[in-house]
């Protein structure tokens, strides 16, 4: 049977806005993270069905949830031992299913922030009439056509996503394995759909996806959200994991086309949502302003022909004014108190850049100060490069080229591509042709993207024989 | 609760230059450590060194073959562990932490629960 368009819009809709959070309530119900993808994918699919003649409920994410809760309970209850090839997830001793799902445990409360789409953030309340083994849960069969937004009981689905968030981005996961189970279970990607992403084989990827889950389990990575005094490092493992998939977005290692917009979105889905649940946090506000204010330039990046336009170059009228609009506002909302993060000064540096009416009007000296104090608060080769390229701006490209060279034996830049085309770029403008030949050389071979590739050749070919 | 073990490995070579002051401080830290964590430490035990470890492994045939020397040879060797008990990894890594390591570092492994 095919569904209806506006039934098939309206799950697609779910999936995008609510996978995490019905995800998450599911698997503290089965404390099994494969199950509860099992019963999630199983609660989607019986929307499909099901909306079409019953309508599609007020809360998509709670029907969603319930479904996806009694069916995991009832398989659990059926399938009791076979299913303990790995340990349970470890969650605080209140939220074992069946004994009345209390909320989030100390150190959760304070943290979460306003209520999401999806249901209140936190409640107080006992279980939910998914979660108590009541025989309404026993049929399975008629479960989905059963599973109605029942008012109170509903309300009552707990905002697990940033229990889920932090187990996904848990410190002793590989980036990779970080990188992956943020696609796979936050965003509620497929393994093929997170495959390509990162172009590696699907079983690459399965095997990968498969042997961060067994870590969780095994060594008993807790689902939870960690105690306030190591809040600060865990959010920022968390923040590095989206900006880490949102510069893999922006500027594709590999492949044919310069950005890859899919990672781009869903990195901006995933900085919404974490603003959405600590909206305290001003780094959390600072990376969300940082990908508004960088996506805003997206598609004045490339020119109709896929090829790379740079910064210099683009046509600002395409530039998205409303993106620019709200990470403006959120930069200064990131930068207003407190020493200020890494995260909210890049947003500041793009913010810079995003309000110059044209490249030559650029604040120059202003970017090069904000660097300085990235430096001081995030001292990394690549800032020092991004800060000797504004310094070529600022002050000519001699001076950026001596900053540059300086940075030449920095062993975490050796083999990285923009160091050898921003000095190609200087030397270029200095008219060290030759030298300036052999950098945009060194480049090429430095890079696997297409675009990048035609734009170094391009420039290659302008500095003649 | 869930065991974990953690395993101390430590370059022998820089250690076996440790002066006696440097081999009484480390003791006195795992001393230290022991009492600290006494409610959470199931066993533990410092090791010889490598170059006292026989190593066997099946065949030929149905016998068996005895070498000198640890299983892999690696710079940093298996020197001590110790018998944690922890609810999760994040408890567990707050204890590993804080063991001594003064010639090299930790790993922690959980315990496979076969009950």
């Amino acid at each position: 049977m095919t569904a209806h368009p506006a039934v098939a819009a309206a799950v697609a809709d779910a999936h995008r806005r609510e996978w995490a959070f019905v995800l998450a309530a599911t698997v503290r119900v089965t404390r099994d993270l494969d199950l509860a993808e099992e019963c999630v994918q199983d609660a989607y699919a019986r929307a499909l069905g099901t909306w079409g003649s019953t309508g599609i409920p007020g809360r998509p994410g709670a029907w969603l949830t319930t479904v996806a809760r009694r069916r995991g309970l009832d398989l659990l209850r059926r399938d009791a031992t076979a299913r303990r090839v790995l340990p349970l997830l470890v969650t605080d001793p209140a939220l074992a299913p069946g004994t009345g799902l209390a909320d989030d445990g100390p150190g959760a409360c304070a943290l979460i922030g306003p209520a999401s789409s999806a249901g209140p953030a936190s409640s107080a309340g006992p279980a939910s009439s998914a979660s108590s083994a009541g025989p309404a849960s026993s049929a399975a069969a008629s479960s989905a056509s059963s599973a109605r937004p029942a008012g109170t009981a509903e309300a009552q689905i707990p905002d697990d996503r940033l229990r889920l968030v932090f187990t996904c981005c848990h410190p002793t996961l590989s980036n990779d394995a970080q990188v992956a189970l943020a696609l796979r279970l936050l965003c509620g990607l497929s393994t093929a759909e997170v495959a390509r992403a990162f172009l590696v084989s699907e079983k690459t990827m399965a095997a990968r996806i498969t042997r961060a889950k067994k870590k969780i389990a095994a060594a008993r990575i807790p689902y939870r959200v960690p105690p306030v005094a190591e809040l600060p490092e865990r959010v920022d493992a968390v923040l590095t994991v989206v900006h880490l998939l949102y510069s893999t977005g922006y500027a594709a290692p590999a492949g044919d086309e310069l950005m890859r917009t899919d990672l781009a979105e869903r990195s901006l889905d995933l900085a919404r949502m974490l603003h959405g649940l600590l909206a305290g946090d001003h780094e959390v506000t600072g990376l969300l302003a940082l990908i508004l204010l960088t996506d805003a330039r997206r598609d004045a990046r490339v020119d109709g022909a896929g090829r790379l336009v740079l910064l210099s170059e683009q046509d600002r009228a395409r530039w998205d004014t409303a993106k620019i609009a709200e990470g403006a506002a959120l930069v200064r909302e990131a930068l207003g108190t407190g020493p200020p993060g890494r995260f909210a000064l890049m947003a500041a540096i793009a913010a810079v850049h995003d309000e110059a009416p044209s490249f030559a009007d650029t604040d120059w000296a202003q970017i090069v100060g904000l660097y300085d104090v990235l430096m001081r608060r995030w001292p990394s080769p690549v800032v020092a490069l991004n800060r000797a390229v504004a310094v070529g701006f600022a002050d000519g490209p001699g001076a950026g080229l001596t900053d540059l060279d300086a940075l030449a034996e920095s062993p975490e830049l050796a083999g990285y591509g923009y160091l050898s085309a921003s000095r190609a770029d200087f030397l270029r403008r200095l008219g060290r042709t030759d030298e300036a030949r052999l950098a945009y050389q060194e480049a090429l071979l430095l890079t696997e993207n297409a675009a990048e590739r035609a734009f170094l050749a391009a420039r290659l070919d302008q500095l003649g024989p | 609760m869930t065991q974990y073990l953690i395993l101390i490995y430590a370059d022998e070579a820089a250690w076996a230059g440790a002066t006696p002051d440097e081999n009484a401080q480390l003791l006195k830290e795992h001393a230290e450590f022991g009492q600290r964590h006494e409610s959470v430490i199931r066993g533990g035990n410092a090791l010889q060194s490598a170059a006292t470890a026989t190593s066997i492994r099946p065949g030929p045939a149905d016998g068996s073959t005895v070498t000198d020397g640890p299983f892999a040879e690696t710079k940093e060797a298996l020197g001590g562990y110790y018998l944690i008990e922890a609810a999760d990894l994040d408890e567990a890594l707050a204890v590993a932490k804080q063991v001594p390591t003064r010639f090299g570092g930790v790993e922690v492994r959980p315990v496979w629960d076969m009950t």
